[in-house]
């Protein structure tokens, strides 16, 4: 019983850190319909700024503050130069693809020489060392923070979407960008927004992930880009909550199959079940956006 | 400045060689409706996409009362008071008729990002009262019934209006429709006319395209009309409809 509920608190962390990547994805790919390969570059970059801020001695809060900013900073970056660019001279959605897929390239490249190939690690900290045992459960501190940080920035992006005019616009652009001209929203700038709060997200979640297993490395984003797409299939693309249950999901499927089956089969475990689901039901588990894009 | 008076001189638009409007001048009166019509492609819509900023103006100069239009994004030309409905209906399937109307007060909202989150009271006080606005712009259309329906469940003609409700909703100077009237039955565009003549009561200047005759006669006071991209007539609709340029456009030359 114990090693059951040790995996439902290991996959519920793991989990919230997908699901706050996953946010980020389904904002760009789902809502803004644009393929974004560099959405795991921005993770690795924030887990990187996290690193760094931390390594000044600035407090665990104001680390992952520099993470999100960093991480939005760099999604405004890839819209300026990549997607905007490429969406004013009539680029195909393939190029933007490939774009991005550079650009993701790059970052690992310029990550791997500037902070090597070698996994770096966040310096101790009493987040990091403060655990409980509880009838045979341990319950890492960090844990705990990783999910209410998770659970604050998920109520903070649905707060956005659903009740300030930035959501309203973000929405409408959705929908159909001249209609969105027409109400007055701004359409480029509120693309940036967007660009700007999954890049954060991504960011955020890179920072999180890297203290969870406490590991940084240049490569760490890669994967991370197919969970994340992986969830917001599972969760209907462009839903929200739906990515959030994706994640939460993903966290719990992969814990359980390194701890009952192997932890070789770990992917193959998790991504089969996805594969399942999807065949049973191809619009994902929570799918409302996917109707109303057709 | 809240006259709401169009001006537009010598305005045209090219498509890759292709001119889909050569030089078209004139004036929509403040308070007034005017009727833009013309056979398919003489470039009624394009003239209102230039006018909305959707499509980049290529020659001329549209002003609204002092302030100029031309080159201006759109998004900032709905912010100076222009509104506007689309000949193929673009409301939120899945989303009620509320929702869609409250997409028209996005202008008149101030509440950015930071704001949300700085006094979130504020924005919940704000958004009732935006709601509010809606419901009774929707009593007034006689639509209110319908608030809670999602839009895609609507008729034809009950759509056209949740779409005219929202170009209302963000307050505007000047209204333009698009063929507001196509594919509704007689009672429908007979209501519609009311509808649009409730409108120019209220003082808000109409720029109507619509090839509905009986419609155009109705509401017009001053009448527009387009041939392959240029202004052929221009006058009261019954002036309009005895002009031999007009009936020449419309029906061919005799001996052709």
């Amino acid at each position: 019983m114990s090693v059951f509920l040790q995996q439902v608190v290991n996959g519920i962390s793991l989990g919230s850190t997908y699901a706050v990547f996953a946010m980020g994805c389904t904002l760009i790919f789902g809502v803004l319909n644009i393929v974004n390969m560099a959405q795991g570059a921005f993770f690795m970059g924030g887990a990187y700024f996290g690193l760094e801020a931390a390594r000044l001695g600035l407090p665990a809060p104001l680390a992952l503050l520099v993470a999100l900013v960093g991480g939005g900073v760099l999604g405004v970056l890839a819209e300026l130069v990549i997607f905007r660019t490429l969406r004013v001279r009539g680029g195909h959605r393939w190029m933007g693809l490939v774009a991005s897929l550079a650009l993701a390239r790059m970052m690992v490249g310029i990550a791997q020489e500037i902070f090597g190939t070698q996994v770096q690690r966040y310096p101790a900290s009493t987040l990091l060392d403060t655990a409980w045992d509880i009838d045979g459960v341990r319950i890492q501190l960090l844990q705990i923070v990783i999910l209410v940080v998770s659970i604050v920035l998920m109520a903070l992006l649905a707060l956005t979407l659903q009740r300030s005019s930035t959501g309203r616009a973000i929405r409408t652009v959705a929908y159909s960008e001249d209609v969105a001209r027409i109400v007055g929203v701004p359409v480029g700038r509120t693309i940036l927004t967007t660009f700007f709060l999954a890049g954060g997200l991504a960011g955020a979640a890179g920072m999180l992930l890297g203290n969870l297993f406490n590991v940084v490395s240049p490569f760490m984003g890669e994967q991370m880009l197919v969970k994340g797409l992986t969830v917001i299939i599972l969760g209907g693309l462009g839903n929200v909550p739906g990515a959030v249950a994706g994640g939460f999901l993903l966290g719990l499927v992969e814990v359980f199959s390194v701890a009952y089956v192997s932890s070789s089969f770990r992917d193959a475990i998790g991504f089969g079940l996805i594969f399942l689901i999807l065949l049973v039901k191809p619009t994902g588990l929570f799918s409302r956006f996917e109707e109303r894009r057709a | 400045m809240t006259d709401g008076e169009l001006k537009v001189w010598q305005i045209a638009k090219h498509f890759q060689g292709i001119v889909a409007v050569d030089s078209v001048s004139f004036c929509a009166k403040a308070g007034h409706v005017t009727g833009l019509i013309g056979p398919n492609g003489s470039g009624k819509t394009t003239t209102m996409n230039m006018i909305t900023g959707l499509y980049p103006i290529d020659a001329g100069r549209i002003m609204l009362d002092d302030e100029n239009l031309t080159g201006v994004e759109p998004h900032r030309i709905a912010a100076l008071g222009v509104a506007r409905t689309f000949q193929n209906i673009r409301l939120l399937a899945d989303q009620t008729v509320l929702a869609n109307v409250m997409l028209g007060t996005h202008r008149s909202h101030r509440k950015g990002l930071p704001s949300v989150f700085a006094r979130l009271p504020g924005v919940a006080a704000e958004e009732r009262a935006a709601q509010a606005r809606c419901r009774t712009l929707l009593e007034e259309l006689r639509i209110d019934r319908l608030a809670d329906s999602a839009a895609g469940d609507l008729s034809y003609g009950d759509r056209r209006r949740v779409e005219i409700a929202r170009a209302l909703a963000s307050q505007p100077r000047l209204l333009l429709l698009d063929e507001p009237a196509a594919g509704m039955n007689h009672a429908e565009k007979g209501r519609l006319g009311d509808l649009i003549l409730q409108i120019r009561q209220s003082g808000i200047t109409v720029l109507l395209i619509e090839h509905d005759i009986d419609l155009v006669s109705k509401v017009c006071d001053h009448i527009v009309v387009l041939n392959f991209g240029r202004e052929i007539a221009e006058g009261t609709p019954a002036e309009i409809r005895q002009s031999p340029a007009v009936i020449e456009a419309y029906l061919g030359r005799e001996d052709a």
